[in-house]
């Protein structure tokens, strides 16, 4: 039975295969759809993969263990002119949090602004400066390449010292090495004492490598006023704390900022899940789209599939009677048929994967990934899935026909 | 079971009763075409032993091909006993119907039916894929029947490449290579010149003489001439059925050609 079964299986294939070399072009333009559609899904499968190996790389680095204590939450949602009539977060309100808080293992107050770095001929355009304090590598959990970041002192006394992203250091310093050289950011001189690793960019967001950090006294009245609104950035004690210190941090800023039990919160304590759920949404977005385009052609090419193999079935209506005549039982012919159809499914799926690859580069040039083997492997069952769906009425009904009728077939 | 057959090397003695392979009885086709009946079988009785050779004759239209589709199962009757081997072939599903034809029956057609897209090797191999044959076996078994028709040196021609008497023993070849219980053969010349009509017929007439079971229908009496039996057809009905007194031999060595 085994023995009858391959034999018949392997027969199917031959006759599928030989079939489909007999009418390549037919085939081909048959197989459009399901072309279109593996081209589709691989790509959507590539881009989610680019996608979540983006976030691992740069959002997973900063730390899942960050408070961003902001005006403006992330991610939207509530009305825009409540907020933006919000009153500003104070420099004030950060030195309360790092007097009262229990729960946090290292908080920075952040500002930033935008200034053209300068040394020597060289200049980078649209940097973002940030001040803030000694602590920042703490709060982040980064650390440094080459040198150090300003102390204590050198923050609490405003010196023009400044650390630099990895981007920022080779692009002003392609040979030479940058702790020690004075740069310019906007009009004022800066020393750098210290250059930060590599972080990566992030979705095409702007490169967190692109950035010069100086003491936030120093930003203060340089960059900015004293009145400008800041950022808290707070680093929970360990990932487990991270929700108690949040509310630690809502108790503490409620009462700075003077609101009664009845008002809601003027200000947003932000975190990662937000951006986790702003990349799910992309992400969600993506698989949307793409599983339309993919549903669409998969069911657009399943019908010229189903169409041609009628063709098919028809055409060898005599082939059909000749096997039947010699003994080929309905379940042979059915599974010839479906073999045949899925065969051409997976024709055209290895020819979508062939041209999704190179264009699974592109993507890799935005988003720096590779084609994930395990879409392959799914765009190929897809394939072989629609043929099988798609051959079974023609397969059917080429089974069923009437051996003395199909002989006599013209 | 394809054995049974093949050391029956004798020659069936005149006047004792073989055990019949085939019995019609009563056996009536009606097709129905709109409104009018058409009886192509209308009440037909036969029966045929092992190791006959049995030829049909008949006018065009008198039912010859449609009592060779039934009695090759590629057809069931509307009514009457048709008995192939003592089994009641009505009882039959489609599936076992496709057992028997595989297994009991080797079909000629008068247009060959071969499968343009393969060789002949392949086209002889067929019945046994589909009778579940390990592919060393199939070899074998297939080149064996090539062999016997005396096309070995054409094994990997395709259907195309051959002549019309060479197709036909493809036919052939492929009809014998499962050791069937009957050869079936309607109108095998038919498409044939008479030289190579007269080839075709020197090996069925070598194939009975090795025991095998023939039936064919024609239009020839020439051909008709070579089998030990003719039934006559009208109407679906038998008309006449004789045994041959001067049997034509064909020449045998033509076969090898
Ligand atoms: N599928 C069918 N539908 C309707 N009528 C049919 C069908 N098959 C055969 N017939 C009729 O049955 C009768 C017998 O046909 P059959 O093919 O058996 O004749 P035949 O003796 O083989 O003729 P020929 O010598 O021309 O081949 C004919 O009248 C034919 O028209
Ligand atoms: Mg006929």
């Amino acid at each position: 039975m085994i023995r009858l079964l391959i034999g018949e299986f392997r027969e199917g294939m031959v006759i599928a295969f030989r079939a489909i070399r007999a009418n390549k072009m037919r085939s081909v333009l048959t197989a459009v759809g399901i072309i279109i559609g593996i081209v589709s899904v691989t790509l959507m499968g590539t881009a989610i993969e680019g996608l979540n190996r983006a976030f691992n790389r740069s959002i997973a680095a900063i730390g899942a263990d960050v408070l961003y204590v902001q005006k403006w939450p992330w991610g939207g949602g509530q009305d825009w002119w409540t907020i933006r009539n919000r009153k500003d977060i104070r420099l004030q309100q950060s030195r309360v949090l790092e007097k009262q808080m229990t729960l946090a293992r290292a908080i920075s107050p952040i500002m930033g602004a935008r200034r053209t770095v300068k040394y020597e001929r060289k200049y980078i355009e649209s940097v973002i400066v940030i001040g803030t304090d000694a602590d920042f590598l703490e709060t982040v959990g980064t650390d440094l390449e080459f040198g150090r970041f300003f102390t204590a002192m050198e923050a609490d006394g405003g010196r023009p010292v400044c650390a630099v992203g990895s981007d920022i250091a080779t692009n002003l310093f392609p040979s030479e090495n940058p702790i020690g050289k004075t740069i310019k950011v906007g009009a004022f001189a800066y020393r750098i004492v210290g250059v930060i690793v590599k972080q990566g960019s992030l979705l095409g967001m702007e490169s967190l490598d692109n950035r010069v950090y100086v003491p936030l006294n120093r930003f203060i009245g340089q960059f900015s006023s004293m009145r400008g609104g800041i950022q808290i950035w707070v680093k929970a004690l360990n990932l487990a704390e991270v929700e108690n210190a949040k509310e630690e941090v809502r108790g503490i800023m409620r009462k700075v900022r003077g609101l009664s039990p009845k008002q809601p919160d003027d200000f947003a304590i932000n975190q990662q899940e937000i951006l986790i759920q702003t990349f799910n949404k992309i992400g969600g977005v993506i698989a949307a789209v793409g599983l339309f385009i993919t549903g669409l052609a998969l069911f657009v090419g399943g019908i010229g599939i189903m169409n041609i193999m009628f063709v098919s079935v028809t055409e060898r209506t005599r082939e059909i009677g000749i096997r039947k005549a010699i003994g080929a039982p309905k379940r042979t012919i059915l599974l010839q048929f479906l073999i045949e159809s899925a065969a051409l499914c997976l024709v055209g799926g290895l020819i979508g994967i062939a041209i999704a690859f190179p264009l699974s580069l592109i993507i890799d040039q935005v988003l720096p990934t590779v084609m994930p083997l395990s879409i392959v492997f799914i765009a190929l069952v897809i394939s072989v899935f629609v043929g099988v769906v798609s051959g079974l009425l023609p397969a059917y009904r080429a089974s069923r026909l009437d051996p003395v009728d199909a002989l006599r077939y013209e | 079971m394809p054995t049974k057959k093949r050391n029956n090397h004798e020659q069936p003695q005149m006047g004792e009763r073989m055990p019949s392979i085939i019995r019609i009885q009563n056996v009536a086709k009606i097709y129905q075409m709109g409104l009018e009946e058409v009886r192509a079988l209308n009440g037909i009785d036969v029966e045929i032993a092992r190791n006959e050779y049995v030829a049909i004759m008949g006018p065009s239209g008198s039912g010859k091909s449609t009592l060779m589709n039934i009695i090759g199962c590629l057809d069931t009757p509307t009514s009457g006993l048709y008995e192939l081997n003592n089994i009641n072939v009505s009882d039959l599903n489609d599936n076992q119907l496709a057992r028997i034809r595989n297994k009991e029956i080797g079909f000629v057609f008068q247009t060959f039916n071969l499968l343009a897209r393969s060789d002949v090797l392949h086209n002889v191999e067929l019945p046994l894929i589909y009778g579940g044959i390990s592919s060393g076996d199939r070899k074998n078994l297939a080149q064996e029947a090539i062999e016997r028709v005396g096309l070995s040196d054409r094994s990997h021609h395709k259907p195309n490449e051959l002549s019309g008497g060479q197709r036909q023993r493809v036919a052939v070849a492929r009809a014998l290579v499962t050791h069937p219980s009957i050869l079936l053969a309607d109108e095998p010349t038919g498409n044939l010149d008479s030289k190579t009509g007269e080839d075709i017929m020197a090996l069925f007439d070598r194939l009975h003489k090795e025991g095998n079971t023939i039936i064919l229908v024609t239009h020839e009496a020439d051909i008709a001439a070579h089998a030990h039996r003719i039934v006559h057809i009208r109407d679906g009905k038998v008309e006449k059925d004789e045994k041959v007194k001067n049997r034509k031999i064909a020449h045998a060595q033509s076969v090898v050609s």
